[in-house]
Parts: structure tokens; sequence; C-alpha cells
């Protein structure tokens, strides 16, 4: 996975077959085969039984069945794969060998952590933009905030949706509602631990507190000169917010400044802004050949 | 259960969010079941690839999710450039819901009464 909007191979589409030239599965063979195949990150179409097999898009398909005949699959241009003798890891592994003869993507490696925009919800004030740490948030060409690189996102941390003043910021792999995606109540906008005013969380009460006690810290355990218990000492504070929020002590750890907040938003705005200049040079400008692809 | 009606069955495999006892009895009923069904591995997933099935699924017509959160399938969806339709889609929430009103609700679809 490499950002929004590619896809860097196609995957194969695993179709479990049992139409015309092929003997159907027992139930539990078949479950357990989905089951088999589910867990290892592969997409599986069950067509309705004894039906015949149509290619549902124009992915590459891998036909799974119990052949006796399955000319009528490979007519189609369907890569068929008799699974008659195998138990479901047989089969597993067969699929993860095709999948790989082929050169499509292997499904797994990255545990799927990022927001997601209630659109219904979000009124565009960017918090979420110049809170994050990690380049995921961007602005679109008709400067709306956008999710761009899902892949940077930091697993397992929900701090941007504490920072969003609507709740409109999801992560559905998330335990607790409204930010796993469950409906938003009154109560939930006013709950001090889903909401979290940026103001205090970067330029306040939590980041000014975290940099006095560390500094605390460093000269108190400075003069004892036992580093250990100074780090200890950090750890317990950063336990008490993660506690309360959530958010990784990673992410506390490098909290940026009220300043390169400020800073990270004048870029985002900067680069709206000439997104959309090119974008009207363009629309003003006569075409040349070069934009016709001549 | 309906043949006019697309299935999809997200497994939620990269998260332990649905209760395993859910899946196991939905996906069953689905397996024994005859129709028609598309199981992915992780909605999740297939939305930040914007995987082009996720278009394909939200372009043809009346559709039954066994999922999560409505508001999250939904935007979900969204995110991949595949925006579900406004009429025709259930989704049902294997987080919350009965394993026994999941598989009910894909087989007969939920009332206008009943969706929230």
């Amino acid at each position: 996975m490499s950002g929004k909007g590619r896809l860097d191979k196609d995957r194969l589409r695993v179709v479990l077959y049992e139409g015309p030239g092929a003997a159907p599965l027992a139930d539990e063979a078949r479950f357990e085969t989905l089951v088999a195949l589910l867990e290892d990150g592969h997409q599986v179409t069950r067509p309705a039984a004894g039906t015949a097999v149509a290619a549902a898009d124009d992915s590459q398909h891998l036909v799974l069945g119990r052949f006796d005949d399955a000319s009528a699959v490979n007519d189609a241009g369907f890569q068929s794969f008799d699974i008659s003798d195998l138990d479901p890891a047989g089969v597993l592994e067969g699929v993860k060998a095709r999948v790989s003869d082929v050169g499509a993507d292997q499904p797994g490696g990255w545990k799927p952590w990022f927001p997601v925009i209630d659109y219904d919800r979000c009124t565009n004030c960017m918090q979420c933009l110049t809170f994050c740490l990690f380049d995921v948030y961007g602005v679109d060409g008709q400067q709306q905030i956008d999710v761009q690189h899902e892949d940077k996102c930091k697993t397992d941390c929900p701090a941007c949706s504490r920072v969003c003043p609507e709740a409109a910021i999801m992560f559905p792999k998330y335990k607790k509602g409204p930010i796993n995606g469950d409906v938003v109540r009154e109560e939930d906008l006013q709950n001090e631990s889903m909401k979290v005013d940026i103001s205090a969380l970067l330029g306040g009460d939590i980041y000014s507190a975290l940099r006095t006690r560390q500094s605390e810290a460093r000269q108190r355990f400075s003069t004892e000169r036992d580093e250990s218990k100074a780090l200890l000492e950090r750890k317990r504070c950063l336990a008490k917010l993660k506690k309360n929020l959530d958010i990784p002590d990673e992410v506390l750890m490098t909290l940026p400044s009220v300043g390169d907040i400020q800073d990270r938003a004048r870029r985002a705005r900067e680069k709206a802004e000439r997104r959309q200049d090119r974008s009207q040079t363009m629309k003003d400008r006569r075409p040349t050949e070069d934009d016709w692809g001549i | 259960m309906s043949n006019d009606t697309r299935i999809l069955y997200c497994h939620c495999v990269y998260a332990k969010v649905i209760p395993d006892e859910t899946r196991r009895a939905v996906l069953a009923e689905l397996s024994a079941s005859g129709v028609a069904f598309d199981a992915v591995a992780d909605l999740c997933e297939m939305s930040a690839r914007k995987d082009p099935a996720l278009k394909r699924l939200a372009g043809s017509g009346a559709v039954r999710i066994a999922a999560c959160f409505p508001r999250a399938v939904q935007w979900l969806f969204h995110a991949a450039d595949a925006p579900l339709p406004e009429t025709g889609v259930d989704v049902f929430n294997m987080r919350d819901e009965a394993p026994a009103d999941v598989v009910a609700g894909l087989s007969e679809g939920r009332t206008s009464e009943a969706r929230s």
C-alpha cells in the first residue's frame, strides 16, 4: 500500500466455484476454505450454487473448484485450480503460489489503520491537517480536507479524532464510539475524553505540563545523576495522558509546538492556493499541441 | 436468501473488533445458503487501496453488507471513490448485532422502520 488512489499491483480475484463441470463442496470444507483464504487476506467471490462463472470485472480471476471438467472455466478465459484432493491449508498454499506466479499483489503486511472522514459532519476547519504529525491529511482541488496518505498514519493512534470539534473523524477499528463509527451523540461532543481542544493539547495545559514536568524531572534527576529515574518520571507522565486519550507514547513525545502547527497550516494553505492557481492558468491559456499529446 | 441483491461480507481480519463467533456464524450461514456473495478480508484495507471492486459493488444496485457501523461503512466506500447509493443499501453491524439478526437481515433485508 503506498498512498491514496494507487494499487501497487492488481489483486487476484479468487472464485469458489461449484457450477457446471465442478462437484459441490461439503458445507464444512467450503466454510473452512473460505476462512483460510480470508484469514490470509484474500477476497473470495462465491457465485450462486450451480451457476456458471462470469467475469465480475477486468481483474484476474482464479477459479477454484472440484473439477471433473474445467473446460468451461478455461474456455471463458479464467485460470482454474482443481482443489479436489486438497484440504483448506493446501488450497491456501496453492492460491498463494498462483498469486506469486502471475505477479499479483500478495495481501497482508499492513494493519489498515487510518482516519475516515464523515463529510456530513466535517466543517473543513483543518484542525486535523494542522495537528497530524504524519502528513496523512491534505486538501483536494476544491480545498476540501482529504485523507491522502493512509499508510503514513500511526497505527492505533486516534489523536486527530480527539481534536476534531465535530467528531467527524472515525477510525473504524477503534474500540469505542463514536470514533469507531458509532452514532455521534450530543454527550460525545461534550465528553472531555473525546473532544480535546487543540490549543490545550498543543499549546496549553497538556503540552506545557508535559514539558514542564520533563524539565523539572531533568533538573531534579541530573542532580541525583540518575537518568533512569528521569525516564521513569517521564513514562509516568505519559502513561497518564495515554490512559486518558489512547494516544501512543511516541506521538505524545513528538507533539509539535504551536509555531510548528501554524507553519504547517500556512504551508497547506499555500499549497492549495498554488494548485488552484495552476488549475486556473491551464483554463485561461490556449491549448498547445503538447496538451493534446500530439 | 434473495438472488437479486448483492451481498458483501467483511471478515475484518486485521483487527479483532468483531466477535469471532459472530464472524464464523454469519459466514457459515452464507456459505451454506447457496446464494452468491463476495467475502472480503478487510473492507478498510480495500478502501485504502481504492479497490475497484468497491466501485462495482456500489454501482450494482441493491446491496446488503455485513460489516461494522453503518456510518463507518458509508464513508469507507466514499473514501474509495465508490459512494454507496442512498437507497437499496442495508448495513448490518457485526460488532453489535447478534449473528442471527445479521443473517436474517442479509436474507430478508432491513425494513425501513428498523433502519437507523
